[in-house]
């Protein structure tokens, strides 16, 4: 395939992005059933969800609160009145066989959100509506290669995800950032998780579905001036890392470039992203699409949100994402990369929580950035589902400043309290990790170690400082590392000096 | 013994039930023997449920004996039509594709049912998903009207009618769509009303057209569907487009009907061209009798009315054809699986939706489905299912005209008296005229009452007159309705429904 270098010289990407937000409601959209993820297949069911006859949905305020606020944290204006339209396509996962969402009459329209890029420029995407509809069930493939449907011996439906609260955010063409089309999608995704989190209305995990973009790419040719009309685009779905955004965007842009070069022309079509092989792949060809027979969902009334009900949610939206970084970042004195790498590992509450309990700010990016990603990583899990509170966390710290334990130790202590036994205080306590202070054990032990290896001794008396290591791992050894190594270095020296 | 039991209206069996005279053990075994004699011949019932019903009716009598504070209709046997969810009673909606499902769960009617202790007899026949006028179109053959077995009970809710008029339930529950519990009432004699929409909950109701649907009383007298509409109506929070407010009184007026002063007005539009001679002259007389009971009479148009059959022939498909894609075969119902998919290979879920669907819907279910799914096509959809919903707009604006010259509006229920089995089967057309009076009341959600208003002279056969009130207004139908029955009843002598012909299982069994 021909370089994305060589693409960019003859073609203007446009993108487009749709992005489904599960929300964390903790019920589903129109029936009472739980939201949980991971539970057992089919136990989150109920006649409504199950699309079971003469079954009726009822609204869920909070999904509705949910997505007034992502529309208005997105600059969207909010429908005074708009209803629900039954989106009709047979197909197992989907209990009624058609999907209750919103066509023509979105909650929210018109809106725009800036992104900051990597090297600090500003794009600002505009949104072109945000709506609300229901998740349908999730079919499991069994027996072919790939878990894809095509191959597969049956399959197996989980109702579990159907009915729950979904907002689907749809951005106008992205026309500006030509060249740096993949970047700014990856850009807006992140923005856009993060925008979530801070609204409290979704968990945004992109690897458990609750997050998921569909990203749109067209060209247009160079050569035909910027009044031409767009291309014909793709849309590319299951595109669910922030690396593949960018990825999927970039590979479609050198796979349609080839295409056109070729003499060929784009097909109308939605395509399936690879991860692992970083191609897309043709899935339903839109001129074969369905014609989804929209209408108003006669089983629900129209929802008309007062707008004082609309302002109130406006003035409780919480601060913007970019500033409150640019806040925090000046109160904790964090450099810009500092910043964006606690932001990029999902750290920015958390840090926040522990320098609220009393950490310092870098001794609180330093635990979860760095010891706790890594046990994160290795447990695969979420920084924030580790079994341990921004507040032990703080406590630890809070025993390194004052000398009680080193950070050997104090890493020692972690693994106690991540096995659950209690704050720090106590594991310290019940694990006697506490390290040595009484000056009269410490000196006894470096006698003995200065007695143990004379020959080092000797060395060190002779000016040979730096033999004195060996003398401190000796020390540190017969302590089982519980004792502040610069307090030892200290007692060693002035006992041959 | 039990004949009397079985004549008795349903307020007065309650009443015989609260003094203690009476068991409902007694009076539901009274009706499943009548059920065992007569349904061979009527066929109302597709599920009779003996065992269910004398253990509801067993609990009702220990209770009332221990001293409980009962519902007044706690004890009275009733029947329900089989497109209302019933848990653990088999539910088909009378079509194949439900066959042997079994729901998990009641209808908040149901619910309601069961917490005032009426037992309940059976499910009802039906069209198929209540898409009929006559019944005929059930997946399990039609029933008979009690008055001419050769003839249809109305439809789609022509089990409930037929059961209730065959005496083999003192109540039963129906639906309206487009005139289903008001047209089977006209036909079979006996009183039909269908509440404003959202009155009742349509929650458990197998959907047909949502914006239209609505359950209701299927009894004998006006002062029955009352006693039962109270029961059944009221806000659900379960079904959003139910109306939170309260009901008005209905059972105090059917008690105090009183027509005096009250505008009666007579749509021009309903009546004349089609209706038969014998259907227009005792819809006359009873409008002589409200008139001369003190209403004042007044002619009204509604020249949107004449639009609405049409209309309402692309709103319901439209809406039916997306309620009734959920059966296919994945989740419950009947499923069939074709050995092949059309390359030759294993059949994909698509394959068996389709041989499914192929083969559990019926004619008239198919034609439904296919008119909506064209009406809602794109490119369609605004000169279809767009032009439908503003003639509804309009039909909506004619009910606020002529409710501001008139308390209530009447016409004949439908145009004619009960046709023959199989004389409208080949002909749809013919078939939806029926509803030709009945339809409009559902498009603007209006409240709709059929009670008899006597034997057309040339067949002998009921007929029957139809009050329309405002939204909301449902106490206005109970009012005028029960003031004209108490008219009719004295000039008869008693029910219409005592003119009916002792069926023949009835004469063997008494004989």
């Amino acid at each position: 395939m021909i370089s994305y270098v060589e693409a960019i010289e003859h073609f203007e990407p446009v993108i487009g992005l749709e992005v489904h937000v599960e929300l964390g409601t903790a019920s589903k959209m129109f029936c009472g059933c739980a939201t949980t993820f991971g539970a057992e297949p089919n136990s989150q069911v109920c006649p409504t969800c199950l699309g079971l006859p003469g079954s009726l949905p009822v609204m869920n305020g909070a999904a509705v609160e949910s997505a007034i606020r992502i529309g208005l944290a997105l600059g969207c204006d909010i429908a005074g009145w708009c209803r629900f339209a039954r989106k009709n396509y047979f197909y197992p996962d989907m209990p009624k066989n058609f999907q209750t969402s919103q066509y023509d009459e979105p909650i929210a329209f018109e809106g725009a959100t800036d992104v900051v890029l990597a090297d600090g420029e500003t794009v600002r995407i505009e949104i072109e509506r945000a709506h609300m509809e229901e998740d349908t069930g999730k079919s499991l493939h069994v027996g072919g290669a790939t878990g894809r449907i095509h191959g597969a011996s049956h399959s197996l439906v989980d109702y579990n995800r159907a009915g729950i609260p979904l907002v689907e955010i749809v951005t106008k063409p992205v026309i500006g950032p030509d060249a740096q089309a993949p970047e700014v999608a990856r850009a807006y995704v992140a923005h856009l998780r993060e925008l979530l989190l801070a609204l409290g209305v979704s968990d945004v995990r992109m690897e458990q579905g609750s997050l998921r973009c569909d990203a749109n790419v067209s060209l247009r040719p160079r050569s035909g001036g910027p009044d031409q009309p767009l291309g014909t685009r793709t849309e590319t779905k299951n595109v669910n890392s922030l690396r593949s955004v960018e990825r999927a965007v970039r590979h479609e842009i050198c796979r349609q470039a080839e295409l056109l070069l070729a003499g060929g022309s784009v097909t109308l079509e939605t395509r399936h992203w690879h991860e692992d092989t970083g191609v897309t792949t043709p899935g339903r060809s839109k001129e074969q699409a369905e014609d989804y027979r929209y209408f108003p969902e006669p089983d629900l009334v129209p929802v008309a949100p007062s707008p004082q009900w609309v302002d109130h949610l406006r003035q409780t939206l919480p601060e913007p994402p970019g500033e409150r970084r640019a806040r925090l970042a000046a109160q904790w004195g964090f450099s810009e990369l500092e910043m964006r790498d606690t932001v990029g590992a999902g750290a920015l509450e958390l840090v926040e929580s522990t320098v609220a309990c009393g950490a310092s700010p870098q001794s609180a990016r330093k635990w979860w950035l760095a010891e706790l990603s890594r046990r994160a990583r290795a447990e695969g899990v979420e920084l924030a589902d580790l079994p341990v509170s921004p507040q032990q966390v703080a406590e630890l710290q809070g025993l390194v400043d004052g000398g009680r334990v080193n950070d050997q130790l104090a890493r020692q202590v972690l693994d106690g309290v991540l096995a659950g036994e209690g704050s720090p205080e106590q594991v310290v306590t019940d694990r006697g990790l506490e390290v040595v202070s009484d000056d009269g054990a410490l000196t006894a032990a470096v006698d003995q170690a200065i007695a143990d290896h004379p020959d080092v001794a000797a060395k060190v008396r002779d000016g040979k400082i730096a033999a004195s290591g060996a003398l401190i791992g000796a020390v540190m050894k017969q302590l089982r590392g519980q004792a502040d190594a610069a307090r030892v270095r200290e007692l060693v020296l002035q006992r041959l000096t | 013994m039990s004949g009397d039991l079985l004549k008795l209206t349903a307020a007065d069996l309650a009443e015989r039930l609260a003094a203690g005279e009476v068991s409902s053990v007694e009076a539901t075994q009274a009706h499943l023997d009548r059920i065992a004699a007569v349904d061979g011949d009527v066929h109302a019932f597709l599920l009779v449920d003996t065992e269910g019903a004398l253990a509801q009716a067993a609990e009702i009598d220990r209770r009332r004996a221990s001293g409980a504070a009962l519902h007044r209709l706690a004890g009275v046997p009733i029947a329900v039509k089989d497109v209302v969810a019933t848990k653990g009673l088999p539910t088909t909606a009378g079509s194949r594709l439900l066959e042997g499902w079994v729901p998990p769960y009641d209808a908040t009617l149901v619910t309601r049912l069961r917490g005032a202790g009426l037992p309940i007899l059976g499910k009802t026949n039906m069209d198929e998903f209540a898409m009929g006028s006559s019944t005929e179109h059930s997946a399990f053959g039609p029933s008979h009207n009690p008055w001419d077995l050769e003839r249809t009970p109305g439809g789609s809710g022509g089990g409930s009618a037929a059961a209730v008029a065959a005496f083999e339930a003192p109540l039963a529950i129906g639906t309206d769509t487009g005139g289903s519990i008001r047209q089977p009432g006209a036909v079979t004699g006996t009183v039909g009303v269908k509440p404003t929409y959202g009155g009742v909950s349509r929650y458990g109701l197998v959907a047909l057209a949502s914006s239209l649907d609505q359950a209701g009383p299927v009894t004998r007298t006006v002062l029955d569907a009352a006693l039962l509409h109270e029961l059944i109506g009221g806000c659900d929070p379960l079904d959003s487009t139910s109306i939170d407010a309260p009901m008005p009184d209905l059972i105090g007026s059917v008690c105090n009907a009183d027509v005096r002063g009250l505008r009666v007005g007579v749509v021009r539009e309903l009546g004349g061209e089609g209706y038969q001679a014998g259907v227009r002259a005792r819809f006359d007389e009873s409008v002589g009798l409200l008139s001369d009971a003190g209403a004042e009479v007044v002619e009204v148009s509604c020249p949107h009315f004449d639009y609405a059959l049409a209309a309402y022939y692309l709103i319901l498909p439209s809406e039916a054809s997306s309620n009734l894609a959920r059966f296919d075969a994945m989740r419950y119902g009947l499923r069939i699986l074709p050995e092949t998919g059309p390359d030759g290979g294993v059949p994909s879920a698509e394959d068996v939706m389709r041989a499914t669907r192929a083969t559990g819907f019926g004619d008239e279910a198919k034609r439904r489905i296919i008119l909506g799914t064209y009406a809602l096509s794109s490119g369609y959809y605004d000169a279809y299912y767009g032009s439908a919903q503003k003639v509804r707009t309009l039909i909506a604006g004619d009910f606020e005209q002529a409710f501001a010259q008139a308390d209530v509006l009447v016409s004949p229920t439908a145009p004619t008296t009960a046709f023959r089995l199989g004389e409208k089967l080949d002909d749809p057309l013919a078939m939806y005229l029926n509803d030709v009076a009945t339809i409009p009341a559902n498009l603007a959600g209006v409240p709709g009452l059929s009670l008899p208003s006597g034997l057309a002279d040339e067949d002998g056969l009921p007929a029957g007159f139809q009050i329309l009130a405002p939204a909301t207004a449902d106490d206005r139908l109970y009012r005028v309705g029960g003031a004209l029955e108490t008219m009719l009843v004295d000039r008869w002598g008693g029910l219409l429904l005592d003119h009916a012909p002792v069926l023949a299982a009835a004469r063997e069994v008494s004989a």
